[in-house]
């Protein structure tokens, strides 16, 4: 087991963020995490790598556990000249931190020289993965990561996660807005709004009525639109 | 003795250039300007409390604008109007230091000296206070450079890699104090800012790397000093200021260079 949360709360102010949220993760699983915008999704991410203070429960990780994470978006200041080569060395303590695997990690080095500044967004995305993966994570944190690719970049890109599972058996946490595309290619879902409205195989959460209650019955489709209150009740109809 | 207190000066101002360069990069990296503004401003607050209480100024003016950035950054994610914040707190120390100041009797305070700096009156002992502080500075910044480089792009990314962000953050704190505190002779605490913005926004024009903006600000620091000193000693004009003013020159020109040569911006 890598992470094991128990009853965790999470509060920014007085507000609650997350409330009662339980997760296990063990080693090659594939978990996508979906949910409403502000449903907390990455404010799970945070606590999980202690980036902020949980008020309630527990996080257990793994001791010494290599988490590679891999953010919604990076902003650096345009003041911060910094070339893609000397990001990814900067990655993390104590690692092999070579320019061959950096190059690997890539698939190619014409990235290496560029200001990370000017990198668009699918080459931000490459770069923010190689940089996850350098330390050998044994578990991956992925925030929408594929928000900004198009649908031939989001399937390969998707392909590339499954790779990395199935040749480093690390597991991989991702939080998705894209609904189809996930569906296939991981073992849970879980799906978030505060709490943890449901979750299973994906098959089974796309037809619970939970999951159809918030983001309607339309699944597959590109738009799955819904209300979302606070105080939902998960009978509550959807309006389109 | 021209020599004599010029050398001091020229010591002087080396070494606080010195000292706010690789800071100075980190404040406009991570959009602290203000932040930066409102902790020199504290320091007038000390100032006033370490004349009034007769111990060294220099302590007064850390330990004053240390508690400011402290609570500023306990604040920050708490708080939503953060820069309005900075501001109240920031010039409110400054009045109530001018405040105090005006009640201390008996001596007759310089107040210029304090805002814009008194850099040809430096004893050997504030010279070897400020280069204490570089001392510090300097350990602390290379020490911590990669976890600062990685906490001012991402926390989150810094704390996935198991950095702690709230440490790093007091490093950049800790050496902004002492930056005003040991700067407060050369420029004063109204200018001590623009010692550590100018030059770093200078060498960005022409830096590729973090590292050698840090190197290129401090060399245009240490030469907006040296010039600064001689054309104020030339012209018989401030010597803060005019400090100031040579670095805003490089900037202008280089700035303006890069624009119309390069297009790097």
């Amino acid at each position: 087991m890598l992470i094991k949360i128990s009853s965790l709360d999470v509060k920014y102010g007085y507000k609650t963020v997350l409330k009662n949220m339980n997760l296990t993760l063990d080693s090659g699983e594939i978990v996508t995490i979906v949910g409403p915008n502000g449903s907390g999704k990455t404010t799970l991410f945070k606590a999980i790598i202690g980036a902020i203070p949980i008020s309630k429960g527990k996080i257990y990780t793994k001791p010494n556990l290599r988490i590679g994470y891999v953010p919604q978006q990076l902003k650096i200041d345009q003041t911060l000249p910094i070339t893609v080569e000397r990001f990814l060395k900067l990655a993390h303590k104590n690692f092999n931190r070579s320019l061959d695997k950096i190059e690997a990690l890539l698939g190619s080095k014409d990235l290496l020289n560029i200001q990370v500044n000017n990198l668009s967004g699918g080459q931000m995305q490459r770069v923010l993965l190689a940089r996850a993966l350098i330390n050998n994570p044994e578990i991956l944190l992925l925030d929408e990561a594929t928000r900004g690719l198009d649908q031939p970049g989001v399937a390969s890109f998707y392909r590339k996660i499954e790779n990395i599972r199935n040749s480093t058996n690390c597991a991989i946490l991702m939080i998705s807005h894209d609904l189809h595309v996930v569906m296939s290619s991981s073992n849970r879902v879980i799906c978030v709004n505060g709490h943890i409205c449901c979750e299973g195989a994906p098959e089974s959460v796309a037809t619970s009525p939970e999951y159809k209650a918030l983001f309607g019955s339309d699944v597959d489709g590109t738009f799955a639109l819904y209300r979302h209150h606070h105080d939902h009740k998960h009978d509550s109809k959807i309006e389109r | 003795m021209l020599d004599d207190f010029m050398t001091r000066a020229t010591l002087a101002g080396i070494g606080v250039s010195l000292a706010a360069a690789p800071l100075g990069c980190f404040v406009v990296w991570r959009r602290m300007a203000y932040f930066g503004e409102a902790t020199a401003h504290a320091a007038m607050l000390g100032i006033a409390i370490s004349l009034t209480f007769e111990f060294s100024v220099l302590a007064g003016a850390i330990l004053v604008s240390l508690i400011m950035a402290s609570s500023v950054t306990f604040l920050e994610g708490r708080s939503l109007f953060l820069d309005t914040l900075l501001g109240v707190a920031g010039h409110s120390s400054i009045a109530a230091g001018l405040v105090i100041v005006s009640f201390i009797s008996g001596v007759r305070i310089d107040l210029m000296a304090y805002l814009i700096g008194d850099i040809l009156a430096v004893s050997n002992m504030d010279i070897l206070m400020i280069w204490v502080g570089v001392g510090i500075i300097f350990s602390l910044v290379i020490w911590r450079w990669s976890p600062l480089l990685l906490v001012t792009m991402s926390e989150d990314l810094a704390s996935a890699s198991g950095y702690n962000p709230k440490k790093e953050n007091f490093a950049i704190t800790l050496s902004l104090a002492i930056v005003v505190a040991v700067g407060i002779k050369v420029v004063g605490v109204l200018l001590i800012i623009a010692l550590l913005i100018i030059p770093a926004a200078s060498a960005r024009s022409v830096a590729s790397s973090p590292e050698s903006m840090g190197i290129i600000a401090a060399v245009i620091g240490v030469l907006s000093s040296l010039l600064g000193l001689n054309a104020a000693y030339l012209f018989d004009t401030p010597t803060g200021p005019s400090i100031v003013c040579v670095a805003s020159l490089f900037f202008f020109i280089l700035t303006t260079v890069n624009v119309f040569f390069k297009n790097k911006i």
